[in-house]
């Protein structure tokens, strides 16, 4: 496996929520990825990339394109300093609610893509990792 | 072809880790393990050396397709369908076998420096053991990738699930077979397309040819319908013999107020009411 | 300020989303949608997604919010134009947008919210 490109998108204003919309969508696209994954992919970015910038207060999102023998990945990494999400069990259950939203942003986007990592710590900020391959 | 001598066999065995080491350098030089983890490479070249030199010291039979070679054959046929997975082609396959041959003939130089007539007849019977066990990794590596795209011939085949318009409004998506989840997804995407190409507000699922229905299956077929209704259009679920719902209900699955039909027929006479249409027999 | 166009025809209002939203974007839309609605007793509202190709809980809730608040100001809303890959998104994301209609396009929903109306 082996890296064949990678950047970083700030994400810092709500105008960067939909500029990593449209990053991602362009790499998914140059990985040749089909159009139901590609909608899959890009609404995770919507919801990652939001909590981000709404819970985390401000972050980064890392793009990696990599290769594996036959299939192309596109991996993303949502990092911030923020305060950390508390209670990762109940962040992980659906339903789960904070700040009036309906919670269905990290449970949901981990339906969205083959790979899913997340590290986060009450004030250690938080770091989500996904991956959707072609 | 003639035995190895005895001193060969000897040689190899002694020389193994030495030989292992410098036949991983040539390797990585050659940049045919670009795209492999480097202790797959260090476990692989270790353990061919190791089967090679067990078969030779027991006598090692005329051919490499004697039984007992069986080891060293799987060994290959192993290493060609990883590969092959790997996405490499046949070339560095075998290239992993033929790039053996420099550190070997390196080696036996040095050991027959002297005796020209013997080292001449020993590279020769190593080139031609060398070039056997290559060119079995071709075959088999061949085999796997006509495997693969029989696989996927046949895939295609069921994949293409054919969408039928039975009328103005009315599409019906006769399911054959097993519906796993890939499938599922594929089907269900041409569905809805067909749907928004054709402004069909009813779509009708027929199940008659899907042998069981459990609750994956169940959870598909939801997730179908519930994509359809978002869409604006509605779905009825035929086909749904006895057996499927005595099965649903024993599972205690929500169907989520979708119809279900026995039959293909009862379902398109519901659709067809849903349309404000009747069918009336001719006037004679 | 950029806003979304609300166009008007008779006692309906139809909305086409055809730009990449960013979050203030889709709630400034809910704001003029519900004050529009007020202002001329809509009948109904008809939103039209077919160029969206991206629909997030963010939007999903938006859309919710919009049908639920014109339901309480006595107007219909439906939803046209879903894309196939976004409904299969959204149902992977678990978002059924309950209460809100749905239709094909534009003119299946111009006549489900003609015959609503009538019945009312």
């Amino acid at each position: 496996m082996n890296v064949r490109s990678s950047g970083t998108q700030r994400i810092h204003i709500e105008q960067d929520v939909v500029l990593a919309r449209q990053l991602a969508r362009k790499l998914a696209q140059d990985c040749g990825m089909r159009l139901i994954d590609l909608t899959k992919l890009v609404t995770a970015v919507s919801e990652l990339a939001r909590n981000t910038m709404t819970y985390g207060c401000g972050g980064d999102m890392d793009w990696q394109i990599m290769e594996d023998g036959a299939r192309t990945g596109l991996r993303l990494t949502f990092r911030d300093e923020g305060p950390g999400i508390p209670d990762l069990k109940l962040a992980m259950t659906d339903g789960w609610t904070s700040g009036g939203g309906l919670g269905l942003g990290l449970t949901g986007a981990k339906r969205l893509v083959d790979d899913f990592e997340l590290e986060t710590a009450p004030g250690a900020g938080t770091r989500v990792m996904i991956c959707k391959w072609t | 072809m003639a035995v190895l001598q005895q001193q060969t066999v000897d040689l190899l065995k002694t020389s193994e880790k030495e030989l292992a080491a410098r036949w991983i350098t040539d390797l990585e030089a050659s940049g045919s393990t670009r795209n492999l983890k480097a202790d797959e490479i260090k476990q692989q070249t270790t353990e061919f050396l190791r089967l090679l030199t067990s078969v030779l010291s027991e006598g090692g039979a005329q051919t490499i397709m004697a039984a007992e070679w069986e080891e060293v054959r799987q060994f290959l046929e192993k290493l060609s369908h990883q590969r092959a997975l790997a996405g490499q082609d046949s070339q560095q396959t075998a290239g992993f076998i033929f790039s053996l041959k420099g550190p070997l003939f390196a080696f036996l130089q040095t050991e027959y420096a002297d005796q020209p007539v013997v080292l001449a007849e020993q590279l020769w019977e190593l080139s031609q053991l060398l070039d056997a066990l290559g060119m079995h990794t071709i075959r088999t590596y061949q085999k796997s990738r006509e495997a693969v795209i029989k696989r996927q011939q046949e895939e295609l085949l069921e994949l293409s699930t054919p969408v039928v318009k039975l009328w103005d409004g009315v599409l019906a998506l006769p399911m054959i077979g097993t519906l796993d989840s890939q499938r599922t997804q594929v089907v269900m995407e041409s569905l809805l397309q067909r749907i928004v190409d054709t402004g069909s507000e009813i779509a009708i699922i027929d199940i008659t040819g899907v042998p069981t229905v459990d609750t994956l299956v169940a959870q598909h077929l939801l997730k179908t319908v519930t994509a359809i209704r978002l869409m604006g259009a509605d779905c009825i679920i035929s086909g749904v013999r006895p057996q499927i719902a005595q099965t649903i209900v024993h599972l205690g699955l929500d169907l989520q107020g979708v119809v279900t039909k026995a039959n293909l027929a009862d379902a398109l006479a519901l659709a067809l009411r849903r349309l404000g249409l009747t069918v009336a027999k001719a006037a004679v | 300020m950029e806003r979304i166009p609300i166009l008007q025809m008779g006692d309906y209002l139809l909305v086409t989303i055809q730009v990449d939203m960013h979050d203030q974007l889709a709630l400034t839309l809910q704001d003029d949608l519900s004050e529009r609605i007020s202002k001329m007793s809509a009948r109904g509202v008809l939103i039209d997604i077919s160029a969206l190709d991206m629909v997030d809980s963010f939007i999903g809730r938006m859309i919710g919010m919009i049908s639920g608040l014109s339901r309480i100001m006595d107007a219909e809303t439906v939803l046209v134009g879903m894309q196939p890959a976004v409904a299969i998104t959204l149902v992977e994301l678990g978002m059924t947008l309950p209460g809100v209609s749905t239709a094909l396009n534009v003119e299946r929903g111009m006549a489900l919210l003609r015959e609503r109306a009538h019945v009312q």
